[in-house]
């Protein structure tokens, strides 16, 4: 063997090493059992494979832009206040399409000046434009705006992780998506009650503890007819959270009149844990940090005999009387269930989404089909591996040998990327590894063709073997190329699964490259080395 | 052609005793010479799932029957201990106050699995998973409100229930313990009965003491879910339009990769033997009521690629052939290309046919969608790059001499930018 060809040979088998090392690992035993469990290991599968659920959310960005735009309108009124500056109207024209519009009317012309340098200092964010008749556009610009969203995102991905991983799930996805706006991809291999989970992602948990002005009502009616039909300044009416079959009222509703400014909010949480009230009921602790128990503690000592409403999510959870000054911790009862209590704390713990969710997608494969799956694909990929492994031995005999062994090595080397890389396995993907067998050999049925070709046409078979070769190689590559493309295309488009596809075709074909030509050609130069001149070749 | 046979015999005699197998050798059929029979053939089968995905549009508004993924929906896969009764179930549901509901056998049917799919106006993104949980409390036959359903608990609501009653009066290690036995009773369940169990015996090897105790509070319903779909419209309007444009811009791509390696007749002429396999398949899909689902684009796709393949390695042969003989008829070549590389296009795709059909036959129901598309795709893209697309070259040559008003005696087509180095040696 000359030295070139050994150290080729070398290569090879060093290649083969490595990716088989990407298979297994180093198994701890080589049993049929021991070398199955650390493919397990290697080999992540994709939840068709194992089962599990794929869940597509909606982060509706519109409310955090509104909460941005609620904001802004509060500050433009104080500072507007203290500049002096008069407005018939401040309001959101479009809160469902263009949150982030704020009109303003009735500003006299010669206050415009106060009113630009206003929003120009005081919200750097937002553009104030001229309308008509005295009136002013606030919107956000558009950098702001598409900036807000995003973060909206993030955070909302950030807060449904930590829950997730609160929750103990093994494993989980949560990433951006990709194919759609705003929206969140979240896939949980194996969890036990899918309602509950998705309950707990969804919650806003927006906490904020509020001042009581007056209340309960037992409808918006009778809370505006006792204030003559309008809510006093900087409040809000709020529903309570309904106490079925209490009082004379039928529906149960309660309404309340709460100050439009929080004292303090979620994000002034430092713990929360689930722990008992004086009644042994289920209720949920909370401790605040330094900066919101100085406010807090600054609220209630001078608030002492005045009421305190615990909302959440915009319901009014509970109504308390201060008995006196509370600096930093707090507790949340209502009608808990144990397990709420735990969720709450937790939810809260977690901290509060920046915008509601609204899922999309929702895709759950059982255990039982995911093991039916692996079963059927193994067994359509032995099936088509043994027929086509048979077939190019009958067909070309000694160079049959050649291809198959090519071929073994193809799949070794996209196993063990799949190993290596992390990347999942799915079942369209086991479907990529099948469809692998099918194209990978058409390299070596190109090459053995055209050598049988040349051989017909008088070469002898060191020539034909290189004529053959190297006519193959651009039709091989032109083939593999446009296969690639519309796995590339699949991969930008696919989801899910269908990524799985399109990885496995790719890395196969890619693999295919270096061992149907580059490997294949080995074995056929070690082969021809032996050769004795007017030799046939076995093809 | 008579130097070609000279050298064929020669090569013959020198190899003699080698009785090497081979299908197709110095085949020499005139591919052309049955161009209408080609486009009589193309033509039907197009028409056909033309005018069947036409009948549809007009019936149902979608040309092509949708799966759950593109047309929105819910879909629940349900199997059940014993022969599922449609009827029955069908009252059950309606009871619950679904009507519409399609009931589909899957599989094979001793496997009692049936699918359950809701319309699009069932499933709202304000309340995703309503119609899923209508269906199975619809199925839910709860004897008796205290008890749960084995059948559809997880096993950490087994866990934690034997936590509680301690059957086994485990010491310490409790929590493991009975971990291990609802892992166990759930494995039984789900991976030898599929995902439903019909009586508490069926528990081998659970303690008999766990098994007692779970009867006290567990009843056996008579189905197990073993998938659950629901995509929202916003969601199936999302993945209708990205299946629609992957497939466009992987053509548009091919397109433009033969246009670089050949010239731009040779990409359009793959691409459009491309489109019609594509037209094909799809019209297969109709004819034969299959549903279109997101593993099925992927399938085409590939189909896409694969067809390409062959039409590729004719052209090649072509392009090569067009600076060989110059002295030929385009038609000539094209039909010598065709003949030369006939034994490796029906090999390789009779190769990748048998793995596909392997998928096919034992793939099974997931995948049957995706195994059928390529099963007829890869018969069409191989029938394509020889009936359509080398045609299509010949056609075209011809066109552009009369226009000239030459004769097509002599191949005028572009021969391609001289990119290989193979002709070097």
């Amino acid at each position: 063997m000359n030295k070139n060809l050994l150290w080729k040979t070398i290569f090879i088998v060093a290649v083969m090493l490595v990716f088989l090392y990407g298979i297994f690992g180093v198994p701890s035993s080589f049993s049929g059992q021991g070398l199955l469990a650390s493919i397990q290991n290697r080999i992540h599968l994709g939840l068709d494979l194992r089962g599990g659920t794929h869940l597509i959310l909606q982060v509706m960005v519109n409310d955090a832009v509104k909460a941005d735009a609620d904001n802004a309108i509060e500050r433009l009124k104080s500072e507007m206040r203290t500049a002096n500056i008069n407005y018939s109207e401040i309001s959101q024209p479009d809160p469902q399409n263009n949150a982030d519009r704020i009109s303003i009317k009735g500003v006299a012309p010669e206050q415009s000046a106060d009113l630009r340098r206003i929003v120009q200092d005081r919200l750097p964010e937002y553009d104030l434009a001229s309308g008509p008749e005295n009136s002013w556009a606030v919107a956000m610009k558009p950098s702001a705006l598409s900036e807000l969203k995003n973060r909206a995102v993030a955070q909302a991905i950030e807060t449904i992780r930590n829950r997730i991983d609160q929750l103990g799930v093994s494993e989980p996805v949560i990433e951006e998506h990709g194919l759609g706006e705003y929206q969140i991809l979240v896939q949980l291999p194996g969890v036990d009650d899918l309602a509950r989970v998705k309950e707990i992602m969804q919650s806003t948990a927006m906490l904020e503890i509020r001042q009581e002005i007056s209340g309960p009502f037992s409808s918006e009616q009778q809370a505006l007819q006792q204030n003559n039909g309008v809510l006093p300044p900087d409040t809000v009416l709020m529903r309570g959270k309904s106490v079925a079959g209490s009082g004379s009222d039928r529906s149960g509703d309660q309404w309340f009149i709460l100050s439009r400014a929080s004292a303090v909010t979620g994000r002034d949480l430092r713990d929360a844990t689930p722990t008992r009230d004086e009644n042994n009921r289920p209720a949920v602790r909370f401790v605040l940090s330094s900066e919101g128990g100085r406010r807090f503690g600054a609220f209630t000592g001078s608030h002492v005999g005045d009421r305190l409403a615990v909302v959440l999510d915009n319901k009014v959870q509970e109504v308390a009387t201060i008995q006196e000054q509370i600096k930093d911790e707090g507790r949340i009862t209502g009608q808990f269930t144990e397990q709420q209590s735990k969720d709450l704390s937790m939810i809260l713990r977690s901290g509060a989404l920046p915008a509601g969710i609204r899922y999309l997608e929702e895709r759950t494969v059982g255990p039982s089909l995911g093991a039916d799956s692996i079963r059927h694909g193994v067994m359509a990929a032995i099936i088509g591996l043994v027929a086509v492994l048979a077939f190019m031995l009958i067909y070309y005999r000694g160079s049959g040998i050649n291809a198959d062994l090519a071929l073994i090595l193809n799949l070794i080397i996209l196993l063990g990327f799949l190993g290596f890389s992390g990347a999942t396995l799915t079942l369209p993907g086991i479907a990529g590894v099948i469809l692998t067998v099918g194209m990978g050999v058409d390299s070596n049925v190109l090459i053995f063709e055209r050598i049988r070709e040349e051989l017909r046409n008088g070469k002898t078979p060191p020539s034909a073997v290189d004529q053959g070769f190297s006519h193959a190689w651009v039709t091989i590559v032109d083939t593999h190329v446009t296969t690639i493309v519309s796995a590339f295309i699949l991969f930008l488009f696919g989801t899910g699964a269908v990524r799985g596809f399109a990885v496995t075709l790719t890395f196969g074909l890619l693999a295919n490259l270096f061992t149907a030509v580059f490997v294949s050609r080995v074995i056929f130069d070690a082969h021809l080395n032996n050769h004795r001149a007017g030799e046939a070749l076995s093809i | 052609m008579l130097l070609f046979a000279a050298t064929n015999f020669r090569a013959a005699g020198r190899r003699k005793g080698n009785n090497e197998v081979e299908f197709f050798r110095n085949t020499n059929i005139d591919f052309l010479g049955k161009k209408w029979y080609f486009l009589a053939f193309s033509l039907i089968f197009s028409v056909a799932g033309l005018i069947s995905m036409g009948h549809r549009w007009a019936s149902t508004g979608s040309p092509l029957p949708l799966s759950v993924d593109f047309r929105g929906g819910t879909l629940v896969y349900v199997k059940f201990t014993k022969p599922p009764n449609d009827s029955e179930i069908r009252g059950k549901l309606e009871k619950s106050g679904i009507r519409d509901a399609k009931l589909q056998r899957i599989g094979n049917v001793a496997n009692n699995e049936l699918l359950i799919s809701l319309d699009i106006k069932e499933t709202s993104e304000q309340a995703l998973d309503a119609g899923k949980n209508k269906i199975i409390n619809a199925l839910e036959p709860n004897p008796d409100q205290t008890k749960k359903d084995l059948n559809n608990a997880s096993a950490q609501t087994i866990q934690e229930f034997l936590l509680t009653q301690d059957p086994l009066r485990a010491g310490t290690d409790a929590n493991q313990q009975y971990q291990a036995i609802a892992q166990q009773i759930v494995t039984i369940r789900d991976k030898n009965f599929g995902g439903a169990i019909g009586s508490f015996d069926q528990l081998n090897g659970v303690p008999a003491p766990a098994v007692q105790s779970l009867q006290q509070a567990f009843y056996l319903s008579d189905f197990g879910v073993r998938n659950v779909e629901i995509v929202g419209p916003q969601v199936g309007k999302q993945l209708q339009q990205q299946a629609w444009r992957a497939v466009l811009y992987s053509l548009v791509g091919m397109l433009v990769y033969l246009w670089f390696r050949f010239e731009l007749i040779y990409g359009i002429a793959a691409v459009v033997a491309v489109f019609h396999d594509t037209l094909i398949t799809l019209g297969a899909f109709s004819l034969t009521d299959k549903e279109i689902s997101l593993t099925v684009i992927a399938a085409i796709l590939t189909l896409v690629g694969y067809s390409m393949n062959d039409t590729i390695v004719v052209f090649d042969r072509i392009r090569e052939n067009i600076k060989l003989l110059r002295r030929e008829s385009l038609a000539e070549i094209v039909n010598k290309s065709i003949n030369q590389t006939l034994s490796r296009t029906i090999l390789t795709s009779g190769l990748t046919f048998l793995t596909v059909l392997s998928l096919f036959l034992f793939g099974g129901e997931v995948l049957h969608g995706f195994s059928f598309a390529l099963v007829i795709g890869i018969i069409i893209g191989t029938y394509s790059s020889i009936a359509v697309a080398a045609p299509m070259l010949v056609a075209y040559q011809e066109w552009r001499a009369k226009k000239q008003g030459q004769t097509a005696q002599v191949a005028t087509l572009p021969a391609a930018k001289a990119r290989e180095k193979v002709r070097a040696r």
